[in-house]
């Protein structure tokens, strides 16, 4: 099945936030905080500029708590006073000319008082820098299984490593935007964002209304990559507040700058492993260490770090395992929800160093990974015992034939000025939300039965590139037995969609579109069907209905169950982590001129398990989307810092892959079905992104015979560790 | 204060056009905001991403680099301009067929760059398709779907009977 809203995209008729039409509006703009901490002591307001023609607010203007309501409630929706991080927001103008919007925002300042920051989450604060707790850590959490001392102690071989991965900006195509407007008593906010129920939240904790006077619609969405999860939120609550103030509709758009430097980006991250290994290759203990910026306030670094965690010991089998993990308060514009949320962090890390510990030991990389993955019956770090009948060593080999693994490792070491190296990474995701998050969120999906018998699913869930619309809509065609234009996919309009949770964690298909069709089921018990329990018989069926009650509404619904047999303890971090893993072998190959020391991938082979592929296309979009973005965290996208501050918030020179820059990236699925997902699907839209890192600085490992350990390796990067190589080389041999 | 209006005439999907508008306004906000087509995007305003590509006289160029006045006299080819006469492009059917556009917010600009190579080039190489889309940002899809649609739609214009490039899709096991 097509794309159901691709020929509105094709043709430019698709409307994104920014092409709503709009009539008599303003235009709204942030002020922002210049220092990255410090009592704010003056707000002056430039001469030249009539200002009674702007509408100001400031967090005065607030008819609620200053708090964007997310897991925790310490970040405020304007600066009071005092910021904790640059670009913080301070103060809201609005005008109906943009031009004298933007002369007016570069004529306000804002004068801080500066006091420490902490702007290095890896070194311990020092006091004058403690400002969360005691020691500055937003969150702690550990996993312990085993006794990984006495076993270290007693290894054969224990190798030690640290890595590090930098900050990544989603660099969705389309920047964040919001327009806020009333509609009567109802504050009604449109735009670009993932969670219209989060928004929703946000609004009504802030503003002081209840859930009667909000509706929140999202708009076409032109990429997310979980940076539309959280900071829609502020920037609902920003428009909102100008559209209050002025009694006018207010469109606040970001442009590019503005949404690189001020919105959230992946959490940055050091990954410490020590392991015990026999001198074949078991793994007997792995004793990992993680650390992350989670920036100026908590949002949603908590369960990133938990997620990052959970994945770090990797798809191994470990008796001895303790993962200790701590999210750092400092004073960093907030990291948020990036795909693979803490994983990628910590699958870089984990993969990394299995090739270290492979060469230590002298063995094959993809032997050693067949020696440890998990056979079914063994258990994660967690103790989760996997028993899903995926033989995950199948599909590593799978990947290496593809890849011709063994003739190009055998072949690769060819001198000259361009070196070739292959490597590989074998990984998992746990798709949905972690623990017993899916069980708190309590998802609905209503199915309504339409009276000329067509039927309409009624989700939160978003379209955003991935394709919720087609993937909802053949999953209730297919329950029903009725045709794609029998099914209307409703806009994700808060005045008349359930909350069915967020479109994050790789959960739309597999556990929201389980919820499509189970309340598609209960649409057919409600309606009597009289024998024809589907297809035409179920339209007909529909139309009598309608018939029978004028006016009424016929809708099915269904509310998430956890599936039996799972288990989770969130004070212990035990048991059950997720309904379902999705498995995976990505293999690289790579070129480095050592002329330049630039990296080139040229070859990339994907092949994973994500139980039944519901949609061919689109999963390899998925997963060709993913790895070009992993490619790039791998090698170009670079954040650089300045007092806090991201320097080049521009496309000149944060670097995203081009087409120039990406090698062919070979795709193949194998399916085992998963019980409790629709028709069978486990997640998959953040597994690509896990791979692709390790895979690539592993192959650039195995072209120059060094062992990189930082991400982005940028040509600098590789350079000094290419020549300190060298020397250290040259050391040996005198 | 307003910027007094200037007024250009130019051709604008075909059909002659007189606009007036803020003469410092880029082609891009006059296209948007004075001409009412939204088909074009903005993706970053300072001519990096690509995504607000339209065609001047069958030539890709940057729409927010680009005064609206210096387009006085001259051919504007938008998306909006691709279909004629209630049919799709061939780029537009290819594009839909093996799913090159997933958020679709760059999909215009990179069917309206890759309209301007087969115009030139009829049978484009890979490396051609890759180098005529060099310019352009796309962070869904990782490229390889829209290289296949614009060789099945090269194929097509050729009036070859084409079948999709499915060289990089193993299917399942």
């Amino acid at each position: 099945m097509h794309r159901r809203e691709g020929l509105a995209k094709l043709t430019g008729r698709e409307r994104y936030v920014d092409d709503l039409p709009l009539d008599d509006f303003l235009w709204g703009a942030t002020v922002r905080s210049p220092a990255s901490r410090g009592r704010v002591t003056a707000v002056r307001f430039g001469r030249g500029i009539d200002w009674s023609q702007f509408v100001v607010v400031d967090s005065q203007d607030l008819p609620g708590p200053n708090e964007i309501l997310l897991i925790e409630r310490d970040q405020p929706v304007l600066a009071a006073g005092y910021v904790r991080h640059v670009h913080e927001p301070v103060l809201l103008l609005a005008h109906r000319d943009r031009v004298a919007l933007r002369r007016a925002v570069a004529a306000v300042t804002i004068e801080v008082a500066p006091e420490p920051a902490a702007l290095d989450f890896r070194v311990p604060p020092r006091p004058e820098q403690i400002q969360y707790g005691a020691d500055n850590v937003l969150k702690h959490l550990r996993i312990e299984k085993g006794d990984v001392e006495r076993a270290l102690a007693t290894a054969p071989v224990v190798v030690e490593g640290v890595y590090e991965t930098g900050a990544q900006e989603h660099v969705y195509l389309e920047p964040q935007g919001m327009i806020a407007h009333m509609d009567g008593d109802v504050l009604v906010v449109r735009g670009s964002m993932q969670c219209p129920y989060y928004v929703v939240k946000a609004l009504t904790h802030a503003l002081n209304r209840d859930e009667q006077h909000v509706r929140v619609v999202q708009t076409p969405t032109g990429g997310g990559f979980g940076g539309k999860e959280e900071y829609p939120s502020t920037i609902a609550l920003h428009a909102a507040l100008l559209a209050l103030k002025s009694g006018r509709p207010v469109k606040l758009v970001y442009d590019r700058t503005e949404d690189m430097a001020a919105t959230t980006k992946r959490h940055p991250a050091r990954v410490r492993h020590r392991t015990g290994v026999t001198r074949d290759g078991k793994l007997v203990a792995q004793d990992i260490e993680v650390v992350m910026d989670g920036g100026a306030y908590v949002t949603l670094s908590p369960v990133v770090l938990s997620r990052g965690i959970i994945h770090a010991a990797g798809p191994y089998a470990c008796e001895h395992v303790r993962i200790d993990g701590r999210a750092m308060f400092t004073n960093a514009v907030p990291f948020g929800a990036f795909r693979g949320f803490g994983a990628p962090q910590t699958h870089f890390a984990g993969e990394r160093h299995m090739d270290v510990v492979a060469h230590r030991l002298g063995i094959d990389p993809a032997e050693l990974r067949r020696r440890n993955l998990l056979r079914d019956g063994e258990r994660t770090a967690t103790g989760q015992v996997v028993n899903d009948g995926t033989d995950r060593v199948a599909v590593l080999e799978r990947a290496l034939a593809l890849a011709d693994y063994d003739k190009k490792r055998a072949a690769n070491k060819a001198g000259g000025t361009t070196r070739r190296g292959i490597g590989i990474a074998t990984f998992h995701h746990g798709a949905g939300f972690t623990g017993s998050g899916e069980v708190m969120l309590s998802s609905r999906v209503d199915v309504a039965g339409l009276p000329d018998g067509r039927i309409e699913v009624l989700s939160a869930n978003i379209e955003m590139g991935q394709g919720t619309i087609t993937v909802f809509t053949a999953l209730a065609a297919a329950r029903l037995g009725l045709t794609p234009d029998d099914v209307v996919v409703a806009e994700a309009d808060t005045a008349r969609v359930p909350n069915s949770g967020p479109t994050v964690a790789s959960r739309t298909s597999m556990v929201v579109g389980r919820l499509v069709e189970r309340a598609c089921d209960d649409l057919r018990r409600r309606v009597n069907t009289g024998g024809r329990g589907k297809g035409e018989g179920l339209k007909r069926a529909i139309m009598d209905w309608h018939r029978a009650h004028p006016g009424g509404r016929l809708v099915g619904s269904a509310t998430y169950e956890r599936p039996p047999g799972i288990a989770w303890d969130d004070h212990t971090y035990t048991g059950d982590a997720y309904g379902a893993f999705a498995w995976a072998a990505y293999i690289a190959e790579v070129e480095v001129d050592l002329r330049t020391y630039t990296t080139r991938v040229t070859d990339f082979v994907a092949v994973q398990e994500i139980g039944k592929v519901l949609h061919e296309t689109f999963a390899r979009g998925q997963v060709q989307g993913g790895v070009a973005q992993g490619i790039g965290w791998a090698l170009l996208e670079d954040c650089k810092w300045q007092d806090g501050a991201m320097a080049n918030a521009q496309l000149t020179n944060y670097l995203i892959p081009t087409t120039e820059d990406l090698p062919p990236i070979r795709v193949a699925f194998l399916e085992n079905p998963y019980p409790h997902g629709a028709q069978g699907a486990k997640g998959l839209g953040e597994l690509p992104i896990d791979g692709p890192a390790p895979a690539v600085l592993n192959a650039v490992a195995d072209a120059l015979g060094v062992e990189p350990t930082t991400i982005p390796l940028t040509p600098e990067r590789l350079m000094e560790i290419a020549e300190r190589g060298a020397r250290n080389a040259e050391q040996r041999r005198q | 204060m307003p910027d007094p209006k200037a007024t250009i005439s130019f051709e604008l999907n075909g059909e002659p056009a007189t606009l007036a508008f803020a003469p410092h306004k880029t082609l891009l906000e006059v296209l948007r905001e004075d001409a009412g087509l939204t088909g074009t995007k903005h993706g970053c305003e300072l001519g990096e991403c690509g995504t607000c590509t339209v065609l001047l006289d069958g030539t890709p160029v940057l729409s927010c680099l680009l005064l609206g006045l210096a387009c006085a006299g001259h051919r504007v080819t938008t998306v909006e301009g691709m279909a004629a006469g209630g049919r799709l492009h061939p780029l537009q059917d290819a594009f839909a067929e093996l799913g090159a556009a997933q958020c679709g917010y760059c999909t215009p600009a990179f069917l309206l760059a890759a309209q301007a190579l087969l115009a030139v080039e009829p049978r484009p190489s890979r490396a051609a398709i890759k180098q005529a889309l060099a310019g352009n940002l796309c962070r869904c899809t990782g490229y390889l779907k829209i290289y296949e649609a614009v060789e099945l739609a090269a194929a097509r214009l050729r009036g070859e009977d084409a079948t999709p490039a499915r060289e990089t899709l193993y299917g399942h096991a």
